[in-house]
């Protein structure tokens, strides 16, 4: 499980534009730089973001190579309704991890 | 000589003259886009026009270490839905790839603003595109210097 | 006579002169590496949902609170970290009395382990020492740098003062010939900084990770072409022993980011 902190407010009033901020630890290694040994390093990269607000798909970002270590990733939500964002990862080698917020919207 | 070697001579003045009175260069002219850019672009587009312009590529001109530079991408747009941006992508010129990132919008977003940080192997000329949901397409394209850390391992 | 030691008088001040050009001014304010960087990297250091080495933190608080093997936690003798930890950072290297010799803070942290908690020492600049050295430094963040007075550390000090001064490597620089001597010039392509110490453990964009003093240290002598002592060593210590005394005062950031 990598380590993630998310910024997403916990209360919001219907109609608010929430900025959600991520950060993830992860490598993100390019498969194009050699080690040590002289040998290219394989690609180890997170793939895909994915924002769900109560299961509905928000904004996903397809991430290459070219987004940095610990990948940081911000965007607008609309406060809509009280209920819980997710937030997913996935990767190569199997990389996936899921955290979720809740938020009450009044 | 290619012709995205150097920049187009109104540039080259602006930058001269901001450069002789000392001035930060403020102003950063729409930039005609390279051949390698074009053609990526237009894989992204299928083959859809693009015009410059309602995006806003915000990324600093000159870069101290390109393995984290932050970008933020806005565009103008009501994201209503039937007016709203579905799909942002940044496409560089010189890495060893050329996408860098390529995102999902929905009018849920309410505002079509993103930030990362990105990988820049040299210094190079990048595009942000935006798909519309009218099937329009929009660009920015902008000229980064990077320079390197000093003192590596 | 009279010429001739008017002479001397001369070249004595003159040598006093140039000496006192390879110090730091004492009267010139000192800036952070921080000051020297562009907007949009400031506010990566400043926000703690931007800044990447807040998930070393992160992960060092729950380090922190973790059992190792069949022995018991840090927050065991030291509770909240936030209390217990203010201002530790700020001190060290400090001298310690057991090992008779000046201890970084991760040598600590590493003596803590193997005297009290009984378990295995961390390996330098392992990612569970970052971890841990990051959050208890963390803890200073925001209050002056504040060097240990314990009367022991004056020789190895001054040893780390000689140490900087002294021209080594194939490129025959000292650290003060860039840091004290230049610092605002560009070096290809680079603003060299007045070389402070005040936001380490630091995440690297160069490294794209956070690293300790010490490996950027060995960066610094990789620089000049200099063969870098190995961790932990004592002339490494010693180095930043000084280092800490010439940043005295300064406001800690751990942990800073730069490039």
């Amino acid at each position: 499980m990598a380590r993630t902190l998310i910024n997403a407010p916990r209360t919001a009033r219907k109609g608010d534009v929430m900025e959600i901020r991520t950060l993830i630890a992860h490598p993100m290694e390019t498969g194009y730089r050699a080690g040590a040994d002289g040998r290219t390093l394989p690609r180890d990269i997170i793939r895909r973001f994915a924002c769900r607000y109560n299961n509905e798909l928000v904004f996903s970002a397809d991430l290459y190579p070219a987004i940095s270590a610990n990948p940081y990733l911000a965007f607008q939500v609309v406060a809509d309704a009280s209920g819980t964002l997710t937030f997913t990862w996935e990767g190569d080698n199997g990389f996936a991890q899921t955290e979720s917020a809740t938020i009450t919207v009044s | 000589m290619n012709h995205h070697d150097l920049p187009p001579p109104s540039r080259r003045i602006v930058l001269a003259a901001a450069v002789a009175i000392g001035l930060p260069v403020l102003w950063r002219p729409a930039q005609a886009m390279s051949d390698v850019l074009t053609g990526v672009l237009n894989t992204f587009t299928g083959g859809a026009p693009t015009r410059e312009g309602k995006v806003h590529f915000d990324i600093a001109p000159l870069v101290e270490n390109g393995n984290t530079v932050p970008v933020t991408v806005t565009v103008e747009s009501p994201m209503s839905a039937d007016n709203h941006v579905q799909a942002l992508a940044i496409f560089n010129e010189k890495n060893p790839q050329r996408e860098v990132v390529a995102c999902k919008l929905t009018p849920r977003m309410g505002k079509a603003n993103v930030s990362t940080r990105i990988r820049l192997a040299t210094s190079q000329q990048l595009v942000a595109v935006a798909k519309m949901s009218d099937g329009s397409c929009w660009t920015h394209t902008v000229d980064v210097v990077v320079t390197l850390a000093a003192c590596i391992e | 006579m009279i010429a001739s030691r008017a002479a001397l008088a001369l070249i004595a001040a003159l040598l006093a002169w140039a000496g006192a050009a390879g110090a730091q001014d004492p009267a010139k304010p000192r800036r952070s590496g921080f000051d020297t960087m562009s907007p949009r990297i400031q506010a990566m250091q400043r926000d703690d949902l931007q800044n990447p080495g807040m998930l070393w933190v992160a992960d060092g608080e729950v380090l922190w609170n973790k059992i190792f093997g069949i022995s018991f936690s840090c927050a065991h003798c030291h509770g909240d970290a936030k209390q217990s930890m203010r201002g530790v950072a700020a001190r060290y290297p400090d001298w310690d009395p057991v090992e008779q010799r000046p201890v970084d803070l991760s040598q600590r942290i590493n003596l803590c382990r193997t005297r009290h908690q009984l378990v295995m020492p961390l390996p330098p600049e392992s990612v569970e020492l970052l971890d841990l050295e990051a959050y208890v430094a963390n803890q200073s963040r925001g209050m002056p740098i504040a060097p240990s007075s314990a009367r022991e550390l004056e020789a190895p000090r001054e040893r780390g003062r000689a140490l900087y001064t002294q021209r080594i490597g194939q490129l025959n620089l000292s650290c003060a010939l860039c840091h004290d001597q230049r610092p605002g010039h560009v070096l290809a392509g680079a603003t060299i900084p007045e070389g402070h110490i005040n936001g380490y453990p630091t995440y690297r964009l160069e490294w794209q990770g956070l690293g300790s003093l010490q490996r950027r240290l060995r960066n610094c002598l990789s620089g000049v072409r200099a063969e870098p002592p190995p961790f932990n060593s004592t002339e490494m210590v010693e180095l930043e022993l000084y280092l800490a005394q010439r940043s005295a005062g300064m406001t800690i950031e751990t942990p800073a980011v730069r490039p």
